[in-house]
């Protein structure tokens, strides 16, 4: 356990550069693949490691490439899906900003193998001074023959550009991204077609997370089979964890999937415990968008078996008593943070982002965000919370794209694991007028006590 | 605004290169850099003027501009501030003191969010999620990110935005 | 062809139909209710979700029932594909929840809105609401603006189907200068800077309005639709593109409005030109060729004194039912 691919060598200095990264093995995958390889064996090779995409849904990313519709004329296109917004995910950013030629190297294979002459990385537009560092990595790339014509004296040519976003979370959802890189409002798609068969520019087109296209010159390097030892079951290989909240060291982990989450929370390797000695109250493991765990199941599952950093286990027991992996985003809560206050804001941020394309995350999400408001402010009714239950159960899977979804997870697994909390600022208006109301007298509730 | 509305011939090749990005007939993918080229060059924001202009140059109508500007949330269609403040506000920021952090500009401003400072020095405003989770809270000025902030570091960034005089900027 | 179960009800389509449009082919209460689907506007659909459907069996080969309600406008039908419409309890539960949705910021100003009496959205919070509403927050709300001189648009009514601004790409010349600006539920029907509307076909984009956001400024108040009949006319149109077929809605001798024909599911037979809808006011103007006949029951087909069996039906049952309940008390 520990083994590093993507970080490995985070640490080394001037590992940003060209010269360093190559000097550090860098590249050797590309020339592997593109040399020597087909770009059906890649692919193959990406099936057998088991990845699955790291921006979130978890689907298996060799299965994805092989939609890709190879009959088609139009030309093809890879998209790197950088347009990292889930609250509590910096992962991206971090591999981006630290080691640029990652991506741009795990673009070269992954291009390659898909057949894209041109290919893109939609990066948020927040992350401007990220923008700026891929652009001199793919200018170093492009001036030692590494993009542009005639790669490694193939006929293989790529060009790869950096396009920059406006502020809008629903880019991350990947027909809205699309939508975004031909100039349009981040409108999803309606679906079917997929991207795969008509993408951007109703070209066959393939998009993934930063973090999946950089894994894949790895796999290139040790082979599918061996990076599918890494981890437990399906979820195979390394995963970049981005944790922040009230722990000791927030920052970005890579972890062999398969580590226990109480080992990942305490171990001073990686998050080092909670901050200031205080009791855990709460986790999202997955971003802000997967359910919110109670303490009693962060590290162990209903059934009392360790609870691990794995797709699977940190789904048993489905959204009664499990969560997700999701993006990586990894938030702690501890006992002086209010769930509601924090539950509101995820709220907040849902009703902000969502596109307003369809109704039910058009009006719900406002509608979640304002009832809400009041409960945190001290003005809700004991039906409030019946009523935010059931209109996330009103969104929930009757929208276009996953928002809706997103949107209404947090606040019914809040209210599913946290409704005394819920009821203790309706009953007692006056407590919570201060917004950091728990900081100074902790509400105790079951679920801390149980930890 | 009395500047006349032509991007300067620099940033012309700027927007040029940008649009050879993408294939042919396709210059409207060009749009949101493009936007943000624009929003640097005049002022921090985008009047409708300056978004007609953009639509002139790729070549679509300006609706198609005025849709896409106002859907995100980077760009500006009202003057704002020399410096744009945005305080990051979303759950992991929450958690780490942006509530603090927000009354303290209110105060230390003497404005609202989404007020602007007499002197047209400062704007405040909130925004969602930046992607800064592990060093909260924290706040974007232009491309800068000012992370892990408490109100004495925010106090030390006022004194140093004011003391540069620079107008923040993306691009 | 494929072979389609909705509600029961067995139909045979051509391939790549919707569920929608396979529904329409037979009729009844099997057709979803369609706010934002218009089939002569492409792209439209997908939108507002009052269509939804369950998927029970996707197909004869693939028997699975897919894992989400669809969309039954934008989701083609496959062979030996089962579809509940009405039957299915988790299809009007979310329809509720759909009709709600679009209602919370709804102003209910029906009581002085030209479109009550054939508002879509009256219609279908009749149909498949609730009775009251749980929503306690403020409202959201707009100014009041035209967009053109003929065209007023009422935003706090507007359901964002986006159907007007297909209407200005595809069929007012492609020459469009109102879209959605903003985003998620600040998005809103503007021209951004006070522009007006110019082409010749604008006025179709009040047709294909499913509720009063965008009315006939020259129609504006001048009576509740009910108390004016629907009269087919048509005249020799000088625009070539306008078939000069409409429908004018009468009262005594007066033409107070003149708009497309509309076929059982508000949809217009065919767009007319802005001269025929907004200029031609006079009986003269036109020639009559008799009352509209409209399809579904209505307090606007009650004025032709159609379905009056059916009305005359509602009222004998309703009669019986109080009947009933004063023998009970």
């Amino acid at each position: 356990m520990g083994r590093k691919l993507l970080l490995e060598h985070v640490n080394v200095p001037g590992i940003e550069t060209l010269e360093v990264y190559r000097k550090m093995g860098g590249y050797s995958a590309a020339e592997k693949a593109i040399k020597t390889m087909q770009p059906d064996d890649i692919t193959e090779e990406v099936k057998k490691s088991g990845l699955r995409g790291r921006g979130g849904a978890g689907f298996p990313a060799g299965m994805k490439w092989s939609f890709i519709d190879k009959k088609s004329e139009k030309p093809r296109y890879l998209v790197c899906n950088a347009d990292e917004s889930e609250p509590g995910t910096f992962k991206d950013r971090y591999l981006m900003e630290k080691i640029p030629h990652a991506l741009i190297e795990g673009m070269l294979v992954s291009s390659f193998a898909l057949g894209a002459k041109t290919s893109y990385i939609y990066i948020r537009g927040e992350y401007f001074y990220v923008l700026r560092i891929l652009e001199k990595a793919i200018e170093e790339a492009y001036a030692a023959g590494l993009l542009g014509k005639n790669i490694f004296g193939t006929d293989y040519s790529l060009d790869v550009h950096v396009q920059i976003g406006g502020g809008a979370y629903i880019c991350g959802e990947e027909t809205a991204l699309l939508e975004s890189l031909e100039g349009k409002r981040g409108n999803p798609r309606m679906k079917p077609p997929f991207p795969a068969i008509s993408g951007l520019y109703a070209s066959p087109t393939v998009v993934n997370n930063v973090e999946t296209i950089a894994a894949v010159p790895h796999i290139i390097n040790i082979t599918g089979d061996e990076y599918a030892k890494i981890g437990v079951g399906r979820s195979t290989g390394t995963k970049l964890i981005s944790a922040s909240g009230h722990i000791n060291n927030p920052g970005t982990y890579e972890i062999e999937l398969g580590i226990t989450v109480e080992e990942f929370i305490y171990s001073d390797k990686y998050c080092g415990g909670i901050k200031g000695g205080r009791k855990i109250k709460a986790m999202i493991a997955g971003g802000s968008s997967v359910p919110i765990l109670p303490a009693h199941l962060i590290t162990k599952t209903a059934n009392g078996e360790d609870r691990l950093m794995t797709y699977e286990s940190l789904s048993d027991g489905g959204f009664v008593s499990g969560t997700m992996l999701g993006s990586g985003g990894f938030i702690i809560l501890d006992e002086t943070a209010c769930v509601v206050r924090h539950t509101w804001t995820l709220a907040r941020f849902y009703h902000h982002e969502s596109c307003g394309q369809c109704s039910p995350c058009r009006e719900g999400t406002g509608w979640m965000e304002k009832v809400l408001h009041r409960i945190e402010h001290g003005h809700g009714t004991m039906k409030d919370i019946d009523l935010l239950l059931d209109i996330a159960k009103k969104i929930e899977g009757n929208t276009i794209c996953p928002l809706g979804d997103a949107s209404a997870w947090p606040i019914a697994s809040a209210i599913r694991h946290f409704r005394e909390e819920f009821e203790y600022h309706i009953l007692n208006p006056e407590k919570v007028k201060d917004p950091k109301h728990f900081a100074h007298e902790p509400f105790v509730s079951s679920n801390v006590e149980n930890a | 605004m009395s500047k006349e509305i032509v991007f300067s011939a620099e940033t012309l090749e700027v927007v040029n290169k940008i649009i050879k990005r993408y294939p042919e007939g396709r210059q409207k993918s060009a749009l949101l850099p493009v936007l943000h080229v624009a929003q640097a060059e005049f002022d921090g924001w985008l009047s409708s003027e300056v978004m007609d202009y953009v639509a002139s140059i790729l070549l679509i109508k300006p609706i198609e501009v005025y849709e896409v500007a106002s859907f995100y949330s980077m760009y500006n269609l009202k003057p704002v501030g020399k410096c744009l403040l945005e305080v990051c506000q979303t759950g992991p920021c929450m958690l780490n003191g942006a509530d603090d952090l927000v009354a303290h500009f209110e105060k230390k401003l003497n404005i609202k969010v989404g007020e602007t400072t007499k002197d047209g020095m400062f704007t405040l405003k909130t925004v969602e999620c930046l992607g800064s989770c592990g060093t909260a809270p924290m706040l974007q000025c232009g491309a800068d990110y000012h992370e892990n902030l408490d109100e004495t570091k925010a106090d030390v960034l006022l004194e140093k935005l004011r003391a540069d005089n620079k107008r923040s900027r993306y691009c | 062809m494929a072979k389609v179960t909705i509600d029961g009800v067995e139909m045979e389509v051509p391939d790549g139909t919707t569920i929608l449009n396979a529904a329409r082919s037979v009729g009844g209460d099997i057709v979803p209710p369609a706010m934002c689907y218009y089939s002569k506007l492409e792209g439209s659909g997908g939108k507002c979700r009052t269509c939804l459907v369950k998927v029970s069996q996707g197909s004869t080969n693939d028997p699975r029932p897919m894992p989400k309600l669809v969309p039954s406008c934008r989701t083609t039908v496959m062979d030996g594909m089962v579809v509940e419409n009405i039957t299915s309890p988790e299809v009007l539960e979310a329809r509720k929840g759909v009709v709600e949705f679009l209602l919370i910021n709804h102003p209910l100003d029906c009581p002085i809105c030209d479109q009550a009496g054939e508002c879509d959205l009256q219609n279908l919070g009749y149909k498949h609401g609730a009775a009251a509403t749980r929503y306690e927050e403020e409202r959201r709300t707009y100014k009041k603006i035209d967009i053109g001189d003929k065209i007023k648009l009422h935003m706090d009514r507007c359901i964002l189907c986006y159907r007007c601004t297909y209407v200005a790409d595809q069929v007012a010349d492609g020459d469009r200068c109102h879209g959605i600006i903003n985003r998620g539920d600040h998005a809103e029907i503007s021209t951004y800077i006070e522009k007006a509307i110019d082409s010749d076909f604008s006025g179709n984009m009040i047709d294909v309005c499913p509720v009063g956001a965008l009315t006939d400024k020259t129609a504006r108040f001048g009576s509740r639709v009910w108390f004016t009949k629907p009269m087919d006319a048509h005249r020799d149109c000088e625009n070539p593109k306008c078939s000069g077929k409409v429908v004018v809605w009468e009262k005594g001798e007066e033409i107070l409005r003149v708009t497309g024909r509309k076929d059982a599911y508000h949809e217009v037979e065919e767009f007319i030109c802005n001269t025929c809808r907004f200029e031609k006011k006079k009986v003269s103007d036109w020639v009559i060729e008799g009352p509209r006949h409209i399809n579904n029951k209505s307090v606007i087909s009650a004025n032709h004194y159609e379905h009056l069996k059916d009305i005359k039906e509602d009222i004998e049952k309703y009669q019986k039912q109080v009947a009933a309940n004063i023998n009970k008390a």
